[in-house]
């Protein structure tokens, strides 16, 4: 059976976070930059755990098992923020959302 | 080499006859159904309707497969697909026996073990959501799309139940696999109480039972949960606009749901494939019951309800009887009675489950809601927070 | 075989994130999240993680995205409007964000020390019973701390989404 070097995880992290900045930047939709957001903490958990193998310390599955749990709360709030936003001003474009009084 | 083909068989096994249960479970929900409701259900297609099944499979295979010009067209064929699909995969992992002798190859009756087997089903039917709220959102249709709506919200809200229900055994049993919280089940009180979880001493787990069931009926979409496809207030719900085959993909992804949760439950709560009673005595009970079904059998053919029955029931019987012998002899005992045990668990709760549809109308939005968050979700806390105190202690 | 098995997850977990970028539609980019969170979870097994594996199926992909696309199915969330975009980012855009990836896998070549070769089922350290006896020891008042902000987080978001009382 094959060995996978461990730095192509890292790689691959690396790309999966590079997309997510991209997103984060390029798109205009509230909601997709927020997906955009979950895609980077999730780049970030695959390094994680990846530097785990290598270590053959499970720490950094903890950590990573805390970046959901955060990810799972600021998806809570963040989502109750969109629903306010639309609410508000009925747009969920982010660059119509630009001044802070109504 | 030998456990590539050996566990190829179990799959082929498991296939065949996991197909057929979803088959014939409709056949025997439309029977019960009839019968709590003082009709006689399907008896045009074979002796009692037993072929209905397989009209069926042939009038959705044949049936035209609509697309309508509005929709989404890439989710709405993925929607059935992904349901089907991952309703199916849950089988994989459910134990059905013990470790048994085959063809010289020591195997459990089970395609795969995983060591975390619980959270993988939990994940599988956490993702099977998006099965039902793609339909809904695809179909560009209000009303599926507040069947899909309702159906999303009513799966997150019951998983949380649910989820606590399954920790109190699972800190019972101390593992995550299938097989090992089934083999910390065996053995007996007193020698006759059995040690399954629902019988469990210092605290028994009916509570758990109980709201896991509970769950399961909002989480596979049953009455008196089915909000998501309320016929008298959303046309068919998230399934309005399907046809064919489409249509069977939901209809067997429901079935396969709900065996799954019976399999599930009868592993953490009844003691998966152990016996109700020690096993000299519990080895002649599949037996005694294939031959009671055959004598009742040939005493109801001395005055036959109906003209077929005559020929009907000596076929009938003739089955019971062979099933009897089967289960009689010693070296299939050994494959059959933990099957024997663990089907005839799952089937009372799969009967329970038809029962339930018979029995109690539909809940209220709000009401669904409100029971959820305030009734079941506290009771499951409590019940986890009373077994983790008596784990602790005794 | 695992380096199949790799090759195929990365290739998967990159277009759909790829593809969560240039989808016009929320929910198509939704679904390529989800496409990403599936593939690394099969990454995770390969890495012997098989809890954080299960765990990222039910938190993110049962949880988190469910309450995505429920919010995009409630608003009724249409395709987005493209607006002017800078010429900087038009020009430079794509050719910075290579550069910034190059840049990291160049670092991972050079600066690490060497690494092991991943190999299936060598390290299974990640089971359950080690991630919880970590968790409940070393690790307590971290997770003592999430408990914490995850009821400020039920609490925002309870406030945040309750109706105006007139």
């Amino acid at each position: 059976m094959g060995h996978i070097p461990l730095s192509w995880y890292l790689i691959l992290s690396a790309i999966l976070f590079g997309t997510g900045i991209a997103g984060f930047v390029y798109r205009k939709s509230v909601i997709t930059v927020f997906m955009s957001i979950e895609l980077m903490l999730n780049a970030v958990n695959l390094s994680f755990v990846a530097f785990s193998y290598q270590l053959q310390r499970i720490d950094g599955h903890i950590y990573s098992f805390f970046v959901m749990v955060v990810a799972a709360a600021e998806a809570a709030v963040g989502l109750a923020i969109i629903l306010t936003i639309f609410k508000n001003r009925g747009t969920l474009q982010i660059d119509e959302v630009d001044s802070m009084k109504l | 080499m030998n456990f590539f083909i050996v566990s190829l068989i179990k799959i082929a096994i498991v296939f065949a006859v996991f197909m057929t249960t979803l088959a014939y479970l409709q056949w025997v929900e439309r029977k019960v159904l009839a019968h709590i409701q003082s009709r006689t259900g399907p008896l045009r297609v074979g002796p009692h309707g037993l072929l209905q099944p397989l009209a069926d499979v042939f009038k959705l295979l044949t049936k035209e497969d609509l697309l309508p010009p509005y929709v989404n067209r890439f989710f709405y064929l993925l929607a059935p697909f992904l349901a089907v699909s991952l309703a199916l995969v849950s089988i994989s992992i459910i134990p059905f026996g013990p470790e048994v002798n085959f063809f010289g190859t020591r195997t459990f009756m089970q395609i795969s073990d995983l060591r975390v087997g619980i959270l993988f089903v939990l994940a599988l039917s956490a993702v099977s959501v998006y099965g039902i709220a793609l339909a809904g959102w695809s179909s560009n249709n209000k009303y599926s799309l507040l069947g899909g709506l309702r159906s999303s919200a009513q799966m997150i809200s019951y998983e949380l139940p649910l989820t606590l229900a399954i920790v109190s055994p699972l800190l019972l049993a101390n593992h995550l696999s299938f097989r090992e919280i089934a083999t910390s089940q065996a053995g007996y009180y007193l020698g006759f109480i059995p040690r399954w979880n629902i019988f469990q001493m210092p605290f028994p787990q009916i509570f758990a039972f109980i709201i896991f069931m509970i769950a399961g009926f909002a989480e596979t979409n049953r009455l008196p949960f089915d909000l998501a496809e309320a016929e008298n207030e959303l046309v068919a719900g998230f399934h309005t606009e399907y046809s064919s085959m489409k249509f069977a993909c939901f209809f067997m992804a429901e079935y396969a749901n709900m065996v799954t949760i019976t399999c599930v439950a009868t592993l953490l709560f009844l003691g998966g494939w152990h016996p109700l009673f020690p096993a000299p005595y519990s080895n002649w009970v599949p037996s005694a019951i294939a031959l009671l079904a055959a004598i009742v059998f040939f005493l109801q053919l001395r005055d036959p309800a109906r003209k077929r029955d005559r020929f009907t029931f000596p076929v009938f019987a003739l089955v019971a009887l062979v099933a009897a012998v089967l289960f009689a002899i010693p070296f299939l005992q050994t494959y059959l009675v933990p099957l024997f045990w663990f089907c005839s668990k799952a089937g009372l709760l799969l009967f329970t489950y038809i029962w339930v549809r018979g029995t109690l109308p539909r809940f209220r939005y709000d009401q669904l809601m409100h029971f959820a968050w305030t009734f079941l979700f506290p009771c499951a806390l409590l019940n986890l927070l009373a077994t983790a105190f008596c784990v602790a202690v005794f | 075989m695992d380096t199949f098995l790799f090759i195929v997850c990365a290739i998967v977990s990159v277009g759909c994130a790829v593809n969560l970028v240039l989808q016009k539609h929320p929910i198509s980019s939704a679904l390529s999240l989800i496409g990403v969170m599936g593939s690394l979870a099969v990454l995770y097994l390969l890495l012997g993680a098989e809890f954080i594996a299960m765990a990222q199926m039910i938190v993110y992909g049962g949880a988190v995205m469910v309450l995505f696309i429920f919010v995009i199915m409630l608003l009724n969330a249409g395709t987005e409007k493209t607006s002017a975009k800078s010429w900087f980012a038009q020009i430079a855009g794509f050719p910075l964000l290579s550069a910034f990836v190059a840049l990291l896998a160049f670092l991972i070549k050079v600066v690490l020390p060497p690494l092991h070769p991943v190999e299936f089922g060598s390290w299974v350290g990640g089971t359950a019973e080690a991630i919880g006896m970590l968790l409940f020891t070393k690790y307590l008042l971290p997770f003592e701390v999430t408990s914490v902000l995850i009821l400020i987080a039920i609490i925002g978001a309870v406030v945040l989404a309750r109706k105006e009382i007139d």
